[in-house]
């Protein structure tokens, strides 16, 4: 396609939506006033649901079938795929990765984005301050993935070979010998979570210091006069406060961190024991071509995520009614 | 129990050229309930937080007792203050709220639960110990924030506009325990307030401050009978004191097409022309004197108010005047006003200070 047709079918597909838009529109002036506007809802909620249901929900079904089917989709096997997932020496590997990433990316992230932004809260050059932390949240997980690949680069000790990876160019200032980082496990997981941690960080940062600049001044001054000091402030009066950012924070993160695939696959492709479900899952059906498997474990992953956004929800609910 | 003195105390904030308070001297006895009232901005709030320990004094003192506390932390002075906004922790229960304090300074549990449970009886809150501020009605959590303070047992009590954010009806009611309840504790208490009938009504002197400067101190009487200058004449009252521009003759002050005698010493000072004051009630219908034609009757059953312009040359000057109110003049009429004797206020036209006069 040169550049002509690509602007040509986008122009073409610009028109087609504002067709489609117009249509719906049109639908909903003509046949909603009847039914007290139910005819309105419908025509508007109507593509929604046409589209969900073929993108979303089919998908899911199908995808939940095919976990009970074998290898190439032919026989049923039951829950043979689900039974590997959790006894198969290499699956229990994937999920104690992925234990690690879900509880270390979202609890070490919150901390550090609440430390932060309690420290540069009021402090002089803070736009500038936070907008350091901020800024590798705007950078893709396969870029940052890359960035770390050079951060964690090994050079073998031999001749005149110079380390270009940033920590071991540090160990040997040290004095210390270059290391083969993402080859050690569990280190090399650790190591890719370091790369999460600091794209969340920011994020976390950013909520959590909006929530610390809504808490009234006037409570902040009543806790002065009542004595407290600066632990009893944070412990009594400001975390307390800001208890609902810092689960919407930990569980954003947390679902963040369940579906996480791009750090795994660009940094050692799921090798030396650092596979994640979502990467297992991509590696099962397009590598192994184990399409059982690999649905089994995509089911698991959307079974894990539920109880998250369940918890979430229900929480953003009852903050709200209090 | 505490005296609080303010020591020529001034606050002027950061990148201002004003100070918001300017070295304000004020003694406030000990179990006095004092009123710090003036317009918005007047300074007011600050000088409170100044000696919470919220606001820097930038110069002079401040004292509590003998104690200088000018720099002391405000959880050292032993002080408690209620918020305009009452500033309760959202996230505790109202026992929790009113003991938090207790519990920072280490105070034995059986102890923080026996202080809150008497003040809790005193402000009735004894069936919502357990609630969270949300659940409380706005009345409920004025008196949590009241009670939180009443469980320190501190030495001076700091009230900054606490009903403000109550509807009418229970203003009026809180405003009358708030007073009572003072007098029986006998805590020193400071209390801020936009409105002058709180002021007047609540406390036992009243402090009025306009744009960072002490204006007057007096009890609510005097203050009401002898205003000092011309702001504090037209703050304190409602319906505010008929201030007029009127020129200055032969023996006294020309009122309208009479003359109101004033003593020549008390004139020898002005120029041509004096502000006279005179309260709406202190007016009196007659035949001579200032003619007002009426613009608004407004009936309130025994008295009417009367709402009028007084011509006078180029100049149209609003007049409030309070008349029987079974036979109020029409609205269109002029009618004549002479004040009351001996009800009447001169100040300077220039400097607007109170010019004293014998009569």
């Amino acid at each position: 396609m040169t550049s002509a047709e690509k602007f040509l079918s986008m122009l073409i597909a610009l028109v087609a939506f504002a067709a489609v838009i117009a249509v719906i529109l049109f639908l909903a002036r003509t046949f909603g006033e009847r039914n007290g506007g139910r005819g309105t809802a419908w025509a508007f909620m109507a593509p929604v649901v046409l589209l969900l249901s073929v993108g979303l929900v089919f998908p899911a079904l199908m995808t939940v079938y095919q976990s009970f089917l074998d290898a190439r989709g032919d026989n049923f096997v039951g829950l043979a795929n689900y039974a590997t997932i959790f006894t198969s020496p290499d699956q229990l590997t994937v999920l104690r990765n992925t234990v690690l990433w879900v509880v270390l990316t979202p609890f070490v992230s919150t901390a550090i984005g609440l430390i932060y932004a309690l420290l540069v809260n009021g402090a002089r050059l803070e736009a500038p301050a936070k907008a350091l932390i901020f800024l590798p949240m705007a950078i893709s997980f396969v870029g940052a993935a890359i960035i770390w690949k050079f951060v964690y680069e090994f050079r073998p000790l031999q001749g005149n070979v110079q380390q270009i990876g940033l920590v071991n160019q540090i160990i040997v200032w040290l004095g210390g010998e270059p290391v083969q980082l993402l080859i050690e496990s569990p280190l090399n997981t650790v190591l890719l979570i370091v790369i999460l941690i600091w794209i969340q960080a920011g994020f976390a940062m950013t909520v959590l210091s909006a929530a610390i600049k809504a808490i009234p001044d006037e409570i902040i001054e009543a806790a002065r006069l009542d004595g407290v000091g600066v632990v009893q402030m944070f412990r009594f009066v400001t975390l307390p406060t800001i208890r609902p950012a810092v689960v919407v924070v930990l569980t954003t993160i947390g679902i963040a961190t369940l579906k996480i695939f791009d750090i795994v696959q660009v940094m050692t492709g799921g090798q030396f024991n650092t596979s994640v479900i979502a990467n297992e899952f991509y590696s099962q059906t397009f590598r192994s071509d184990n399409q059982g498997l690999g649905a089994a474990l995509a089911v698991l992953l959307f079974l894990l995520v539920i109880p998250i956004v369940a918890y979430n929800v229900r929480h953003l609910r009852s903050s709200e009614a209090r | 129990m505490a005296t609080v003195t303010y020591d020529k105390a001034t606050r002027l904030y950061p990148g201002g050229d004003k100070p918001a308070v300017d070295a304000l001297d004020l003694h406030i006895e000990d179990g006095e309930f004092l009123v710090l009232v003036g317009p918005s901005g007047c300074g007011k709030s600050t000088s409170l937080r100044m000696l919470a320990g919220l606001e820097d004094v930038n110069g002079g003192r401040i004292l509590i007792g003998d104690r200088d506390v000018t720099t002391v932390p405000p959880k050292d002075r032993d002080i408690a203050m209620v918020f305009q906004n009452y500033a309760l922790y959202p996230h505790m229960t109202v026992a929790d709220n009113m003991g938090f304090a207790l519990k920072i300074a280490g105070t034995p549990k059986d102890e923080i639960k026996r202080r809150v449970q008497e003040a809790a009886k005193i402000l009735d809150l004894e069936d919502y110990l357990a609630r969270k501020p949300k659940a409380l009605s706005g009345g409920q959590r004025q008196r949590v924030a009241m009670g939180r303070a009443i469980v320190r047992q501190p030495q001076v009590f700091l009230m900054d506009e606490p009903l403000s954010n109550l509807d009418a009806k229970l203003r009026v009611q809180t405003r009358t325990q708030i007073a009572s309840l003072q007098r029986r504790l006998g805590v020193t208490t400071v209390y801020v307030t936009h409105d002058q009938v709180e002021a007047m009504t609540m406390g036992d002197r009243v402090a009025v401050l306009k744009d960072g400067i002490l204006q007057q101190v007096d009890t609510p009487r005097r203050m009401y009978d002898h205003p000092n200058n011309v702001f504090v004449a037209g703050f304190i009252g409602s319906p505010a004191m008929n201030l007029l521009t009127l020129p200055v003759t032969e023996g006294g002050v020309l009122f309208g097409d009479s003359i109101h005698p004033v003593e020549r010493a008390a004139l020898a000072a002005t120029g041509k022309n004096i502000t006279l004051g005179v309260r709406p009630e202190d007016m009196e219908l007659a035949e001579h004197g200032l003619p007002v034609s009426v613009d608004v009757v407004e009936e309130l059953g025994a008295d009417a108010y009367i709402y009028g312009t007084l011509r006078q040359g180029e100049s149209d000057m609003p007049v409030i005047a309070r008349v029987d109110g079974r036979q109020p003049p029409a609205k269109g009429s002029t009618v004549h006003f002479q004040p009351k004797r001996g009800h009447v206020h001169l100040f300077d036209d220039n400097s607007g200070l109170r010019i004293e006069t014998t009569a």
